[in-house]
C-alpha cells in the first residue's frame, strides 16, 4: 500500500500552534544538576535536532521538554502557557514522546499496541470511535506497518518494533513529536526510511525534536540543530550554518574534516582519527 | 473506509458507549461465569440436607418456608455469594499486582500482605485475646494495610520497580512468617489452635451478618479496579509512555495498590489467608484469553476456583469439611514450583 500525501496530511496537525520553550530552567536528576539556567526555543514547524556527546544532558532536556521531568527553576511553556498548568491528557494531545525504551504488555498485537497511542483521546464512554480508528489505520500506514497489524508484538524483531512504536506515537497525532534517539535499533535502510517520514511530516507541518547520535544525519535531516555539551547549548542555528570542524573539536572532542555531502549538499562529517591528526 | 486487523475478534459497540469488546475474553468470561453458576447451584443443593433444583428456586420465590429455606437463604448462600465475590476480588488484587510488577510471582500472597493480615489477626487473638469475628477481621485489616504501608515505603524510593517491590515482599513475608510462628509457640495450645486454623483461611460457619458488610465493599472495589484497568493498562507501556500518554502516573500506581491491599485484606479479614487465587487467577485467565486487556475472564476465573475448591474442601472427605484454604494452599504450591520451573526454563 503506498503512502499517499493525503495519509500525511490527515496526520500532521498543524492548526495548532506548537511553541516549545523552554524559559530560564535549571535541571536536575537525582540532586544533580543537569543543566543551570538554559533557555530553547523550538521553532515552530522546524525539524529540531539535538546532538552532543552521552551525558551531556540532551536526553534529559527532551524529558523535560515533554513534562516529564519538573524543571527545579524556570518552566516550559507551550503554545505561550506553562505545561504544568494544561491538563496532562491536554499535553498529551499536543505533544507526544517516543521514550529511548518502552515495554510491550503480555500477549499485544501490533494493531492493539498502536491504538494505545489514543489514549488521551478516550474515556470511560468513549474507549473506541471511529476517528480512533482512522488514526490507527493511518499510522500503521505511514510505518509501513500495516502487514504486521495482526501480529503479536513478541514475535517481532527489534527493528519492526521500533516502526511499531514509531506508529503508536502517530497514532496520538500531536503536531509537536520528540524522538529519543528513534533509530537506535535499526540497520540504516530502515533508519533512513524513518527519517525519510519524519521529514515528510516535519513538511506538512508537524514540529519534530529528535536527539540523534549519528552527526551525519542530524546535519543532513535537521532543519535546527542545536549543540549540547555539559547541560549548555553550544551553537544553534541551520546545520549549514553552524557545523563547522571547530564545533565538532568543541563539543565532541574530535577531529575531522567537514565537507560537502554529495547527494544534499549539508555538512558531511569525516572523522579524522588518532593517525592522521596532527 | 479501511478497517484494521487486530489479530484479534472485536464486537464494535457503537452506541452512547464506544467501545470494541474482545470476542474470546469475553466468551472465556461467559463460560467460567457459566460454571460458576451451575457449581453455585449445585452447592446450594448438596450437604446434610439434600435439596432439589426445584426447591432451592422456590426458597428464593419464597415459596418454599420453614427450615429447608433457612438452610438455602441463610447457610448455604452467604458462603457461595462469599467465594464468588471474595474469588474475584482476590483474582483482580493479584492481577493489578502482576500488572505493576510486570511479574506472573508479584501477587499479594508472595509480597506478604496476606501474612500481614494474619499477623494483625494473630495479635488480636493472641496478645489482645480477643475472639469476636468483628475484633479479629479488624486486626487483620489493620496488619494487612500497615505491611502494605512498609513494603511501600522499602520498595518505591525513586519510583516502582516491579522486581524490587517482590524482592522486599519476600522478604517482609518471610520475617512476618517467622513473627506469626513466634506469636503462635508463645500461647497457650487452645488458643494457639484457634488461631492457627484461622491461619489457614476458611469459609466454614459464616452468615450474611457478618459477611455481607466485606462483599459490598469488595463489590465497590471491584467497581473502581475495573474504571482504573485502562490507566493501568497503560501503565504497563512504562513510565515515560504511559505519563506522555497523559497518565498520571505515580497517582493512579497509588490508587491501584490502595485498591489492591483493600481487596486482599478485606478478603483476608473475613476468610483468612486464602493463597493461590491471587496468584493463579490472572494467568489462568491469561492462558485462555491470550490478552490481559480486560479484568472481567480474570474475575470470572477467581470466582469459580474459589468457588470450586470450596465445594471440593466441603465434599471431598466425607463426613468432613476441610477449610477452604488447606485446598488452595496445597494447589498453590504445585502451582508455583511449576511456575518457577517454566520462568526458569524460559529466561535460559
Amino acid at each position: 500500500m503506498a503512502i499517499t500525501k493525503a495519509d500525511i496530511q490527515s496526520q500532521a496537525n498543524s492548526s495548532i500552534h506548537s511553541g516549545l520553550r523552554a524559559e530560564d530552567v535549571t535541571i536536575q536528576y537525582d540532586q544533580r544538576v543537569i543543566s543551570k539556567n538554559l533557555s530553547i526555543e523550538i521553532p515552530d514547524r522546524s525539524f529540531t535536532v539535538i546532538i552532543g556527546p552521552n551525558a551531556c544532558g540532551k536526553s534529559t532536556l527532551l524529558r523535560t521538554l515533554s513534562n516529564l521531568i519538573k524543571p527545579t527553576v524556570g518552566h516550559i511553556l507551550l503554545d505561550g502557557k506553562k505545561i504544568s498548568k494544561y491538563k496532562s491528557k491536554e499535553v498529551a494531545k499536543r505533544l507526544g514522546l517516543l521514550p529511548q525504551s518502552s515495554t510491550a504488555p503480555d500477549g499485544i498485537t501490533v494493531a492493539n499496541l498502536v491504538a494505545h497511542g489514543r489514549y488521551p483521546y478516550q474515556n470511560l464512554i468513549q474507549q473506541w470511535t471511529e476517528s480512533d480508528e482512522q488514526a490507527v489505520v493511518t499510522a500503521l500506514k505511514l510505518t509501513n506497518t500495516t502487514d504486521l497489524a495482526n501480529r503479536y508484538v513478541d514475535e517481532l524483531s527489534g527493528g519492526q518494533r521500533q516502526r511499531v512504536w514509531v506508529a503508536m506515537l502517530l497514532a496520538q497525532q500531536t503536531p509537536l513529536l520528540l524522538l529519543d534517539e528513534p533509530t537506535t535499533y535499526l540497520d540504516i535502510a530502515h533508519q533512513i526510511d524513518l527519517l525519510e517520514l519524519f521529514k515528510d511530516l516535519n513538511e506538512q507541518g508537524n514540529t519534530l525534536v529528535a536527539v540523534l547520535h549519528d552527526l551525519n544525519h542530524a546535519a543532513r535531516y535537521a532543519t535546527h540543530l542545536i549543540a549540547m555539551k555539559a547541560g549548555k547549548v553550544i551553537a544553534q542555528g541551520n546545520p549549514s550554518d553552524i557545523v563547522t570542524e571547530e564545533l565538532i573539536e568543541e563539543v565532541f572532542g574530535l577531529q575531522c574534516k567537514v565537507i560537502d555531502d554529495p547527494v544534499t549538499h549539508t555538512p558531511l562529517i569525516v572523522p579524522l582519527g588518532r593517525d592522521r591528526s596532527k | 473506509m479501511d478497517r484494521i486487523d487486530f489479530g484479534r475478534k472485536y464486537i464494535h459497540l457503537k452506541g452512547p458507549v464506544k467501545l470494541r469488546l474482545d470476542v474470546r475474553s469475553m466468551s472465556v468470561t461467559a463460560i467460567f461465569l457459566a460454571a460458576v453458576l451451575a457449581l453455585g447451584l449445585f452447592s446450594l443443593m448438596v450437604g446434610t440436607l439434600k435439596l432439589s433444583i426445584v426447591e432451592v428456586f422456590s426458597a428464593f420465590s419464597g415459596e418454599l418456608t420453614g427450615l429447608k429455606r433457612t438452610v438455602v437463604i441463610d447457610w448455604r448462600l452467604p458462603r457461595v455469594i462469599a467465594a464468588i465475590v471474595f474469588g474475584a476480588g482476590l483474582a483482580i488484587s493479584g492481577a493489578i499486582f502482576q500488572s505493576i510488577t510486570r511479574n506472573p510471582l508479584g501477587s499479594p500472597d508472595i509480597l506478604g500482605f496476606t501474612s500481614g493480615s494474619y499477623t494483625g489477626a494473630l495479635v488480636v487473638m493472641l496478645v489482645i485475646k480477643s475472639m469476636s469475628f468483628t475484633t479479629i477481621a479488624f486486626g487483620s485489616l489493620i496488619g494487612g494495610f500497615a505491611t502494605a504501608i512498609i513494603i511501600y515505603l522499602f520498595a518505591f524510593r525513586n519510583g516502582t520497580q516491579g522486581f524490587r517491590l517482590i524482592i522486599v515482599g519476600i522478604a517482609i513475608s518471610t520475617v512476618l512468617g517467622s513473627i506469626n510462628s513466634m506469636l503462635l509457640l508463645q500461647s497457650k495450645a487452645e488458643v494457639a489452635l484457634t488461631a492457627g486454623a484461622w491461619g489457614v483461611g476458611s469459609l466454614n460457619g459464616i452468615d450474611w451478618y457478618h459477611v455481607l458488610p466485606g462483599i459490598l465493599l469488595v463489590l465497590v472495589l471491584l467497581i473502581l479496579a475495573v474504571i482504573m484497568n485502562r490507566p493501568l493498562r497503560e501503565m504497563e507501556l512504562g513510565k515515560d509512555a504511559s505519563k506522555s500518554h497523559g497518565v498520571h502516573f505515580e497517582r493512579t500506581q497509588f490508587l491501584l495498590i490502595l485498591i489492591a491491599v483493600a481487596l486482599t485484606a478485606v478478603a483476608t479479614a473475613i476468610m483468612g489467608p486464602v493463597t493461590f487465587v491471587a496468584l493463579a487467577a490472572p494467568q489462568i485467565a491469561l492462558r485462555f484469553t491470550n490478552t490481559a486487556e480486560s479484568l472481567a475472564p480474570t474475575a470470572a476465573v477467581g470466582a469459580f476456583v474459589l468457588l470450586s475448591a470450596d465445594v471440593l474442601a466441603q465434599r471431598m472427605i466425607p463426613g468432613m469439611i476441610l477449610p477452604v484454604g488447606v485446598l488452595t494452599l496445597s494447589l498453590g504450591g504445585l502451582y508455583l514450583v511449576w511456575l518457577l520451573f517454566h520462568q526458569a526454563r524460559s529466561t535460559v
